[in-house]
């Protein structure tokens, strides 16, 4: 229906490879992003999905290889930096601050863009005041969009998993990034719940042109909303290209299903 | 501040004129309130006609509205209007191809939508229904890139509408100075669970009356409030919405989303609601449960008042006289108790609050008007704008739903059914001369398909469909005795947890007798507790004791019947407790667990002659098909009992 386009190649992996001591977990990964695009990591349980998350987003530092984000090359990454230009991410086990009202925790999201100091902001003086008002409103846009109104003020502890799923997403929308992380967004939900998810990633996408990568287990959920995918096993790629190039993969079909002995 | 003005673009105008500053439509929008004056209002509608009008539309084209209850849509209601238009609300939720029966229906060329999801719906039906030529869109969210013709955003057409207004200057009133009030104003589908929807046609003159009357009834104006959450679709909202917004000038206030519809309502405080049972009966449930978690010198005091309330509350808000004492109570009650409870309902500030659309239990209606919420009652359909009855303060009776309502006369049809006649009867149906030829008269009654009595001071009770009742055979066998309605008797039954089934018979007989099914768990649970052995359905069905029970709940609803005007003579005399359920399986219910009353009559025409014929048991055996399709047989001897009979009441309110 939409006539979203896809860009040139916003995010590039080269040659990247992690061990944990003689662990490896990932070795010698290549992949790229375009902007606009919805792409997906998948693998079995240990296939190093997430590390691969955590290196683009400098929570982990690569011995090998290189990042290259927006013309910008780089060895490894780091985490502020990462989010400073336009990275977001969500995470498997929920980051929220579970005491906090879904309003507060995604008003953390927005962090970043303030710009008054500390004690401006606990007095609310002047241009504080004025700045927290405007990124109010962005944050009042993201409950809109996410139809969650209805929890605004609910401590997030007490919301349903799918629920606390939707606000960990609107926290790192509320950073207005350029590349959204999603790991496992999915995960433990039931079917209703994920048809939701997976509606309001493609909004998200559609809306605001936001890139986004994934980590996923649930392979309709995948092949349904991802442009690309890349298939990872025991650290290696052994996939990538669209959901039906990734279907017909021997190698992919091998890993999912196990060989014939 | 009512106006006399006989359309409702005309009303609209009169009040951007009269109280232009004075809020007309409110919508939390981004956590925030946001008020449309009535200036404000009227000056969107007439942009928003003008932009119809610059795509072509014209005088009796329909505008189909699809979408939830916003300020945009209800605009849309008068823009059309103005322009001698006919709206034509759909419910939102319909899926499309039961949307595409209406839209095709309507002829229907021009649509607003509210969102995404209703565009695509009108997409889809425009595959099979192409002449669907233009959808405008309220929320733009998702839609950016759609490229579809004949689509485009509220704000794009308000804008060709300025344009076109300035092109046009004059048109725009010369539009609103033609309306007549014997214009179709709306076009309202019925529901079509009998049959495929059928579409009401309404005139100006017959909303802006039924609006009126209920305006001037209950004194609502400017400075009123009212939540507006029910589908537009409806007979309901359009009165409470539309009609009586406009006639009345209060302030419309339309929720964030259907979700947070109560929050919104605390918020507002609205002094005017309305509500199907269902919802008040959520509320109180969500009130019960919170009070049974509270600490116990609270759960004392809740009680406490409660109990007073019970007593005394109905007959003060009623205006009847209560003692010194009760009253003082009854005080500190509302400041402790009362009052609280009522803000957390979002009730604080309501002065009228409205039921209908099924019959409201009898504690549930005590309740509300107990604690002071002046819930009441009124009747009404699609065909007469819901405008038939209204209960009125200080008349509230919980069994009728009223009085007729001002410029309405009712008749009784010598079958029991209500005919209507006055300001607030259909049109006819769109494009239906048969259908509308079936339920209006030669002398102008609409046949409402209901049955009901008229009480001495003209209140109406309604009491069952009219193709249900039957009458009774005058003792002797002469003329027609009694009306008789079965299913308003087995709901009664029904109300109590030991009764699960109950079918009544009485059509053209000289006493009303009765099947009764027990409720296997109720009366199990009932049994065990008094330490009562049983072997099965059948055994427990037979005991001398479940027979007992069963009637004692008999002698309480003919105590009722015996109470009410032209219902004494239908008290059930005899009765027999069935040795099996009733069962779809057996074709005895229908897969919706409707009594199947003639087939129940055939199949156990040995027992229907046993309970007329004098006899004190009866032998059956019945065929019985089990869950896998095989058959056994079930055989067993039931007792008939003889039920405990009143001598008719005067009606005491």
């Amino acid at each position: 229906m939409s006539t979203r386009k896809i860009g040139e190649v916003i995010l590039d992996v080269q040659n990247i490879s992690l061990s944990f001591g003689g662990v490896k977990a990932l070795t010698d990964i290549s992949f790229n992003v375009r902007e606009h695009e919805v792409r997906a990591i998948i693998g079995p349980n240990g296939a190093g999905k997430s590390s691969m998350l955590n290196c683009i987003n400098g929570v982990y530092q690569p011995q090998q290889g290189s990042i290259t984000f927006r013309g910008q090359h780089f060895k490894h990454m780091n985490s502020r930096q990462v989010a400073e230009m336009g990275v977001a991410r969500t995470f498997q086990n929920l980051a929220l601050f579970k005491g906090m009202s879904v309003l507060d925790n995604i008003m953390t999201g927005r962090n970043l863009k303030m710009k008054s100091g500390l004690l401006a902001q606990a007095l609310r003086w002047g241009p504080a005041e004025r700045e927290e008002l405007a990124q109010r409103e962005f944050v009042e846009r993201i409950i809109d969009f996410l139809e969650i109104q209805l929890h605004r003020k609910t401590p997030v502890g007490r919301l349903p998993y799918g629920l606390q799923k939707r606000v960990d997403l609107g926290r790192a929308l509320a950073m207005e990034p350029q590349v959204l992380l999603l790991d496992e967004p999915m995960a433990g939900m039931n079917v209703e719940e994920k048809q939701d998810m997976s509606r309001f990633i493609l909004d998200v996408n559609d809306e605001f042109g936001t890139t986004i990568v994934l980590i996923e287990h649930d392979m309709g959920v995948v092949m349904d909303i991802s442009d690309r995918v890349v298939v990872l096993d025991y650290g290696k790629k052994i996939g990538d290209g669209t959901p039906d190039e990734v279907r017909n993969n021997e190698d992919v079909i091998r890993a999912y299903l196990g060989t014939e002995h | 501040m009512q106006t006399t003005a006989n359309t409702f673009p005309r009303l609209l105008l009169n009040h951007a004129k009269q109280q232009p500053d004075a809020p007309a439509v409110r919508e939390k929008d981004l956590g925030i309130w946001q008020t449309w004056t009535w200036a404000a209002t009227a000056r969107e509608v007439r942009d928003f006609a003008c932009g119809l009008a610059s795509l072509g539309f014209k005088a009796g084209d329909n505008l189909a509205i699809v979408g939830a209850n916003r300020p945009h849509l209800y605009m849309a209601v008068v823009a059309a209007q103005c322009l001698r238009g006919v709206p034509v609300p759909l419910y939102q939720d319909a899926v499309a191809g039961e949307m595409v029966f209406m839209l095709e229906d309507a002829s229907v060329e021009f649509v607003i939508a509210e969102d995404q999801e209703q565009v695509d719906k009108l997409l889809e039906c425009r595959e099979t229904r192409p002449t669907i030529r233009h959808i405008i869109y309220d929320d733009p969210r998702g839609l950016r890139h759609y490229d579809q013709p004949g689509l485009m955003s509220y704000e794009k057409l308000c804008e060709l509408g300025r344009a076109w207004d300035a092109a046009h200057p004059g048109s725009f009133d010369q539009g609103v100075a033609a309306g007549e009030p014997g214009d179709v104003a709306v076009i309202l589908y019925t529901s079509g669970t009998t049959g495929r929807p059928k579409g009401v046609c309404q005139t100006h003159a017959s909303f802006i009356a039924a609006g009126r009357g209920g305006v001037e009834t209950d004194k609502l104006g400017p400075g009123d409030n009212i939540m507006s959450y029910l589908p537009m679709a409806w007979v309901g909202d359009h009165l409470f919405s539309v009609a009586q917004w406009l006639v009345g000038g209060f302030t419309l206030n339309c929720p964030e989303s259907a979700e947070t519809v109560m929050n919104d309502m605390r918020e507002i405080g609205p002094s005017y609601y309305f509500g199907p049972p269902r919802t008040f009966e959520g509320l109180l449930t969500a009130v019960s449960i919170r009070m049974e978690d509270a600490a116990a010198p609270k759960r004392w005091l809740y009680a406490k008042f409660m109990a007073l309330a019970r007593r005394v509350g109905a007959d003060i808000l009623n205006g009847a006289p209560v003692g010194f004492g009760d009253r003082l109570m009854y005080g500190i009650g509302n400041l402790v108790i009362y009052g609280p409870l009522r803000n957390v309902l979002g009730m604080s500030r309501i002065r009228v609050a409205y039921t209908a659309g099924a019959a409201i239990g009898p504690d549930l209606f005590r309740f509300y008007r107990s604690i002071g919420v002046n819930l009441k009652q009124f009747y009404g359909q699609t065909e007469t704008c819901a405008y038939v009855c209204l209960q009125r303060d200080g008349k509230v009776k919980l069994q009728t739903v009223g009085g007729a309502a001002p410029g309405i006369e009712l008749k009784i049809a010598p079958d029991g059914e209500v005919l209507v006649r006055g300001v607030s009867v259909l049109k006819e149906y769109y494009k239906r001369p048969d259908a509308t030829a079936e339920v209006l008269d030669a002398d102008g009654y609409f046949h409402t398909g209901d049955a009901g009595v008229l009480d001495a001071e003209g209140h109406l009770r309604i009491i069952d469909r009219a193709k249900d009742v039957g009458r009774m055979a005058a003792p002797g066998g002469a003329a027609a005795g009694a009306m008789f309605a079965p299913n308003y008797i087995e709901n009664k039954l029904k109300f109590f947890p030991q009764i699960k089934e109950a079918v009544c018979f009485g059509h053209e007989r000289d006493q009303v007798c009765a099947f009764i099914n027990i409720d296997y768990e109720a009366v199990g649970n009932w049994a065990e507790r008094r330490g009562l052995a049983y072997g099965g359905y059948v055994d427990l069905a037979g005991k001398p004791d479940v027979l007992a029970l069963v009637a004692d709940c008999i002698a309480k609803v003919n105590a009722d019947l015996a109470a009410e005007e032209g219902m004494a003579d239908t008290q059930i005399a005899r009765f027999m407790v069935l040795h099996k359920e009733l069962d779809p399986d057996d074709d005895e219910l229908t897969r919706t667990r409707k009594v199947r009353r003639g087939f129940i009559a055939g199949k156990y025409a040995v027992l229907v002659d046993a309970l007329y014929g004098g006899k004190s048991e009866q032998y059956i055996e019945t065929q019985v098909k089990f869950e896998d399709g095989r058959t056994g047989v079930v055989s067993a001897t039931l007792g008939i009992v003889e039920a405990k009979r009143f001598a008719p009441m005067k009606a005491a309110a």
